[in-house]
């Protein structure tokens, strides 16, 4: 089982939470900071496991995790799932999202959570891997949006236009915020078929 | 109102969608915080608003503030209007709403059942799947039991989209409705062959999940499973699959024997790591599995090992880490073979990755043996020194103690060296762990008693310098250790050699900083160590220096007596005035010394953690009964109306009622003074004999005098090495001298004067620097051993503990939502409205609280039930054993023996796949018809020994409805098997239809078993049984037009000569056609892709593509092959005939009753109907046969009426109205395909007419 799914950024700023269990807001907020703890101090070239934290679930579990660019993608994991496993999951995520908004940077990430969130429930689902091929899971996640769009049909137009113009009259936005691109070749690991 | 909705829609335009909201809190970092309170304003106002447009927009918002951490649920019911938007683009943003913030303790969650079961049904699949995806993540146990029953549809959905997130939500619903499991269980089942592969891996994901909780209850799925590994090509289900046997073996060590060659040649080929680290994995636990029974698999070992090492060594940290992960596994049951690659692990240590430190630390632990263990915590205390940060450093130091008191300090010959190694602990600073070396300090010195002398001037040194230890800071954890330094220092004061400077340590005024349980502790000890040196003062007669000692108490107690801690105060302020009335006896010169000991006279023994919870409740001890007796609740009840008549008589009444009352509390006294008296238990007012210790005389206390050759501290060199040095001395030495000995006296046992050390000596015996006696710790008497002190009664897991395999019984189905309150209430309509009356949810809780009490009783029905089985095929192997030669007789009782039979052949049919020596080919005997039993009675008897493995497909079998045929194939072929002279050939001779086994049915109640069976063909050198075209389905996408249906056939050999070379093929009709592989033509035969041996029997399928089925079809074929004996080689030819019923293109579905009313109020169905006579069955067997021979379910059943359901693989719809009445059964059928439902009635009648 999955127990949580974490997204934050390097300065532990969430981008994405996702617990598969209970926890009041408090808690996850304590959670996604100590996870961010136990993960920020790590170097680059050490392994991607490590023992859970103290607060979501103690020693059965395990924290598994990528960092790319400005982005670390945490899975919180119990003893079933395959560890080199989850970390394939993981990229099949990344790769996922990279295809879904074209070349995905953390801007992505910010403004679109929603849609983060759509796509990873195609993946996992109440804690449990729902599919693992990448197609599969951006074809659902690109008939969502084409059901969106045409629900959205004219009556949405306007406010597009508006949303865009919002977007355009903000000269400051591509200025503060420094983008790396996630990169996604990792070297080692064989995906799933 | 148009208008409204334009304006509507422009003011949507100057809203804040969810990117505004983001950019909004990016652009206020400063007063980030004030920025979102006003954003939730907004976001208020806008959830007023009836645009639900508007609103969705809002709950999109909070959503995003839930993950920055603001509360949200106040919005909760706002949710869930945007959830029953009609829109996907709203009710998607509801969903996730609720999925991120909706919890068991939400209430409005009630509300949304109705919703989710209108969604759950939507034609649109995406909004199936988006609430199946909310529900997955705030499942309540009301919404399971509400909806599990749709979920169950839809696990047969044509989507495969759905039908996947409906079967991975199963196991949520289990878990939150575990009485679903048994009635869901057959259908997930089916999910693991299902032609989607997302599908079956979802259905794999679930039942691992289960299995891993509960493995016991799911091995009977192992050749299912196997046959998955052998045949699936997804990673991601292999490794779950793998890992589901890691779990399966320890409980099934014949399992492991059959997985270990499949998982080698997965190492061995596989080129993903995952997957060979998960191998690896299950092959360790296999082997640890088998340690016990057979040594023979040093080979796999070696490859694992080899595998880890190659894992280990790699530059990838991740593969380094799993790798040593892997290892300490093998460790616990192969040392050997992993201490062989002590290098590569103490190389780990120096690793720049902590997680990579710490699994080597675990390895480490099991390594250590007496030969090495100072060497390696030699090493850890050089890591401990160079260990940055305090979470490794603490987690180093709880290593050394772990691995130093493993198993009872087994590998610890010296403890002086041990209690050095604790005190240069303590020099650890801010460690958290200052408990457990003083816990490690409290237990050594309490069960060596041979090392209390070095103990306690250890200690007194610690507490002479406890300014070190507090000096830092006060929170400091080590603290810790000086607690158990006073207590040792106190309580084994007779070994110190200066008693007074002790005590003059502990009565400092610094003491007074520390923590309040230390203090308590030290006032305490002070007082045992002022016993010890009065008396030793006494014993030199020196006045003077005893009372010096009692002013010295009297002088620095008060200021332990102002402490702020309770337990400090009470302890100083008492021991100060014992102290004071001792001074007054000293100034009389009254000898106190012995008195004051004997305060503190006797020894501590450890006692075993468990050891309050293994006793024994006493025979006759109930201790839920009530002491005193309850006040009644009748009585005063009783008096209410008696209150009449007070009136009238009131003195009188009264005076008469507490005479009454007197006279009955007398006697009760008494009876419980009686009862006092005899129970043992009760410790009465008197003084009894309790045990009173004998205090030891002064002159009895051994006075230890320490050799203070070895300094406690030596500049430069921390003191322990020098134990090292010491014992490498010594070991050395006794090893000449070992020499000398053994040259001299070879017999000579060595060791004798070691009482009690635990466990086995290592191969190097090595004796330990003392003689050590370990004390072991207390138990009671008689504690009864029980092994479930370590579940956790909590685990929701456990509530899914339940027997799979066990038949369903009526009252297990899933609660059905039905339009007829009065056949069975759903509790989800009362929740239609929004308030719930009162009344209702006290209705509910009770039931939840029967509820409870039904699953503990399921669970004791099902052990005893376990019970009875084994009982019931002890018995009747014993039947089948004793009566070799009564055929007819044994008959009778094995037909009533039946049903539980059924259920346990489920083990039986795992054990016959388990087992690799050959079972009894009872499938030879049931082939001897009575045609051929000259030709082959010969070859029969005894050819056993050779039957081969690859009798396993016909075991691995798909659904478990098949299976359960199969097993009474197999019982059937036993009982043949017993009876081989008085042959009943219960099968047509040649494409009979389906058959019943024994032909009549008694008025038995059990269901006497049937058969899907026939045979299909046979001559003296083969033959064919068919099975009933079951498995059918059909090809998504053209539904309409081509169906295919499988039709699994049994090949038996019955000659003594090899058969190879089988072809078979079919005679293809208009309609019907046999599927051939591309580039076949259409008259070529299919090969059978296995070879038969005499006297074994193989399944194959073909399959048939049908374009309609409204008609039944024959199909003539023949079946070629070559028979090969010794001498000869012939080719030999079988005709026969297939024959596709009608029947055989029904799938047995679901139907529930309200889907079922509309149906039939439709109108689109034609009806037509059926009169049976002189049918004397019981009416339940009569719906079994028709659900059995007819894939029929049953929708509902009211006395002697009940209303069934089929569908066609078309989708035509087959509905039944069965009747009976004195031996007529009347069967009103509809359907919307007349022509198919003539011919299925016509073979309704052919079934019954049978019988």
């Amino acid at each position: 089982m999955i127990k949580a799914i974490l997204i934050f950024n390097n300065h532990g700023k969430p981008r994405l939470s996702k617990f598969y269990e209970h926890y009041t807001e408090d808690t996850e907020q304590q959670i996604i900071r100590e996870t961010f703890h136990l993960v920020s101090k790590r170097d680059e070239n050490v392994c991607n496991f490590l023992e859970g934290g103290l607060l979501i679930g103690g020693s059965e579990n395990k924290l598994i995790y990528r960092h790319y660019a400005t982005l670390y993608f945490v899975f919180c994991v119990d003893s079933s799932e395959s560890e080199l496993g989850i970390l394939d999951l993981i990229q099949v995520f990344v790769e996922t999202l990279d295809k879904c908004f074209e070349n995905v940077c953390e801007l992505d990430l910010i403004f679109h959570m929603d849609k983060v969130h759509n796509i990873l429930a195609e993946m996992v689902m109440g804690g449990m891997v729902l599919e693992t091929n990448m197609s599969e899971i951006s074809t659902q996640a690109e008939a969502h949006s084409k059901m969106e769009k045409s629900e959205a049909g004219i009556a949405g137009a306007p406010a597009r236009a508006v949303s865009a113009v919002k977007n355009m009259n903000l000269p400051e936005m591509p200025k503060n915020i420094n983008i790396g691109d996630i990169s996604i070749k990792v070297p080692n690991l064989s995906s799933f078929k | 109102m148009a208008l409204k909705i334009v304006k509507g829609s422009i003011d949507r335009m100057f809203d804040k969608n969810l990117q505004d909201l983001v950019r909004g809190i990016r652009n206020h970092k400063e007063d980030e915080a004030k920025y979102i309170s006003t954003c939730i304003d907004e976001i208020k106002q806008e959830l007023k608003q009836d645009n639900i447009a508007v609103k969705a927009n809002a709950v999109c918002k909070l959503t995003y503030l839930q993950m920055l951490g603001y509360d949200v649920s106040w919005a909760a019911f706002n949710i869930v209007e945007v959830m029953s938007s009609s829109k996907f683009t709203f009710k998607r943003i509801g969903y996730l709403a609720a999925s991120q913030c909706f919890h068991e303790g939400t209430d409005v969650i009630m509300l949304t059942t109705n919703q989710i079961r209108k969604d759950l049904s939507s034609p649109n699949q995406y909004d199936t799947g988006v609430a199946l995806t909310g529900l997955s993540c705030f499942v309540t146990p009301d919404l399971a039991r509400d909806l599990a029953n749709d979920i169950m549809t839809l696990m047969s959905h044509t989507k495969p989209y759905i039908r996947k997130k409906a079967v991975l939500i199963m196991y949520k619903v289990f878990l939150k409705y575990p009485e679903s499991l048994r009635p869901a269980f057959p259908r997930l089942k089916e999910k693991l062959e299902d032609p989607d592969p997302g599908v079956q891996s979802a259905a794999v994901n679930v039942i691992c999940e289960l299995a891993r909780r509960n493995p016991k209850n799911y091995l009977s799925l192992a050749p299912l499973f196997f046959k998955l590994m052998t045949s699936s090509t997804n990673n991601w289900v292999l490794i779950k699959i793998i890992k589901l046997f890691g779990a399966l073996t320890p409980l099934e060590p014949r399992l492991g024997k059959k997985l270990i060659e499949p998982l080698t040649n997965l190492i061995h080929s596989t080129s993903a790591m995952s997957l060979l680290y998960e191998c690896v994995n299950t092959v360790i636990a296999v082997l640890i599995s088998l340690s016990s029974g057979m040594p023979n698999h040093s080979a796999s070992i070696q490859l694992c090992v080899q595998k880890l090492r190659i894992l280990i060594e790699d530059s990838d940290q991740n593969l380094k880490y799993l790798g040593l992960l892997a290892m300490s596994k093998i460790l616990k049951t192969h040392p050997k073979s992993v201490q062989s690659h002590k290098d590569l692990i103490l190389q780990c240590l120096d690793d720049k990755d902590e997680s990579i430190r710490l699994r080597a630390l675990d390895l480490l632990y099991g390594m250590v043996s007496k030969k090495n263990l100072m060497e390696i915590v030699k090493k850890l205390m050089l890591h401990v020194d160079k260990a940055e940060g305090t979470t490794y450093r603490d987690e180093l130091l709880t290593k050394i103690i772990d691995i130093c008191s493993q198993s009872n300090y087994q590998y610890i010959t010296n403890f002086e060296w041990y209690i050095s190694i604790l005190v240069e602990l303590t020099r650890l600073e801010g460690t958290r762990h200052g408990h457990l070396i003083a816990s490690q300090m409290l237990d050594v010195a309490i069960r060596v008693k041979a090392i209390r002398g070095f103990a306690v001037a250890q200690m007194a040194t610690l507490l002479d310098n406890a300014h070190l230890l507090t000096g830092n800071t006060q929170r400091n954890g080590i603290c810790e250790v000086l607690y158990a330094a006073a207590w040792i220092c106190g309580e084994f004061s007779e070994h110190l050699e200066d008693p007074m400077q002790t005590l003059e340590a502990m009565l400092r005024p610094k003491v007074a900083t520390l923590p309040g349980h230390i203090q308590a502790v030290y006032v305490q000890n002070a007082a045992k160590l002022f016993a010890t040196v009065l008396q030793k003062h006494e014993g030199e007669t020196d006045s003077q220096a005893a009372q010096e000692t009692s002013q010295l108490l009297i002088d620095r107690l008060p200021l332990f007596v102002q402490s702020a801690n309770l337990e400090v105060q009470e302890r100083a302020s008492c021991i100060l005035q014992l102290v004071k009335y001792i001074q007054k006896l000293q100034q009389k010169n009254v000898e106190v010394a012995e008195e004051v000991t004997a305060l503190f006279a006797g020894e501590l023994n450890p006692v075993a953690p468990k050891a309050q919870k293994k006793v024994p409740i006493p025979e006759g001890l109930d201790l839920d009964a009530w002491i005193n007796e309850p006040p009644s609740e009748s009585e005063s009840e009783d008096e209410k109306p008696k209150a009449v008549f007070a009136k009238e008589e009131p003195k009188h009444y009264r005076s008469r009622n507490t005479e009454v009352d007197e006279k009955e509390l007398a006697r009760r006294r008494e009876v419980r003074k009686q009862e006092q008296a005899n129970n043992p238990f009760y410790i009465k007012a008197s003084p009894s004999s309790q045990k009173v210790y004998d205090a030891p005389g002064v002159e009895h206390i051994p006075v230890v005098q320490i050799d203070l050759s070895v300094p406690l501290k030596v500049p430069g060199m921390p003191m322990s090495d020098q134990y090292l040095k010491l014992e490498e001395e010594r070991q050395q030495k006794e090893k000449a001298e070992r020499k000398k000995k053994e040259k001299k006296k070879k017999r000579e046992k060595r060791g004798k004067g070691r009482k009690a050390d635990s466990g086995p000596e290592s191969e190097e015996d090595i004796t330990p620097a003392q003689h050590v006696d370990i004390v072991t710790e207390e138990m009671p008497e008689n504690a009864l051993p029980s092994d479930d002190d370590d579940k956790d009664p909590n685990d929701p897991h456990r509530a899914l503990d339940i027997d799979l395999d066990k038949p369903l019984a009526d009252s297990e189905k899933l609660p059905v939502r039905t339009h007829r309150p009065e056949v069975l209430k759903s509790p989800a309509e009362d929740r239609v409205s929004e308030s719930v009356p009162p009344e209702t949810k006290k209705k509910s809780s009770k039931e939840k609280k029967e509820k409870k009490k039904d699953k503990e009783k399921d669970r004791k029905r099902s052990k005893e039930e376990k019970k009875k089985k084994k009982k019931h095929k002890e018995v009747e192997e014993e039947l089948l054993e004793s009566q070799p030669e009564e055929p007819v007789q044994s008959e009778e009782t094995k037909e009533a023996a039946a049903p539980p039979t059924s259920t346990s052949a489920e083990a039986s049919d795992l054990d016959f796949w388990l087992s690799s020596a050959p079972v009894p080919p009872a499938a030879q005997e049931v082939t001897v018809p009575s045609s051929a039993v000259e030709t082959s009675s010969a070859a029969v008897p005894e050819s056993e020994p050779d039957e081969p493995k690859d009798t396993e497909p016909e075991d691995t079998k798909s659904s478990k409805h098949k299976k359960k045929k199969q097993k009474k194939e197999k019982e059937e072929k036993e009982k043949k098997k017993k009876k081989r002279h008085h042959h009943h050939h219960h099968h047509g001779e040649a494409g009979g239809e389906d058959s019943v086994q024994n032909g009549t049915v008694e008025e038995e109640e059990p269901l006497p078993p049937m058969s899907n069976y026939s045979v299909l063909a046979e001559n003296s050198f083969i033959k064919m049984m068919r099975e009933d075209a079951e498995q059918v389905y059909d090809i998504q996408g053209n539904h309409q037009d081509e169906s295919k249906v499988v039709v699994s056939i049994i090949f038996e050999n019955k000659s003594d000569s090899f058969l190879k070379s089988m072809e078979f093929n079919v005679l293809d009709s208009l309609n019907s056609k046999l599927q051939r592989p591309e580039g076949a033509g259409p008259h070529d035969g299919l090969t059978v892709p296995f070879q038969l041996p005499p006297g074994v029997s193989n399944e194959a399928r073909f399959v048939f593509s049908v374009q309609s089925i409204v008609m039944p079809q024959k199909l003539k074929g023949t079946l070629t092959f070559i028979v090969k004996s010794d001498e000869s080689s012939t080719h030999e030819k079988l005709d026969f005939k297939l024959h596709f019923t009608c029947t055989s293109y029904l799938i047995t579905t679901p139907c529930y009753s309200d889907a079922y009313a509309k149906l039939l109020e439709s109108g689109d169905l034609k009806g037509s109907s059926l009169r049976l006579e002189g049918i004397n069955m019981p009416f339940h067997h009569l719906l079994a046969r028709i659900c059995f021979h007819h894939h029929f379910s049953v929708v509902e059943r009211i006395d002697s009426c009940a209303s069934m359901y089929s569908r066609s693989i078309q989708g035509h719809h087959v509905c039944l109205l069965v009747k009976t009445s004195d031996q007529t059964v009347s069967i009103d059928a509809k359907c919307d395909e007349p022509s198919l439902l003539g011919n299925v009635l016509d073979e309704l009648k052919q079934t019954f007419s049978k019988c």
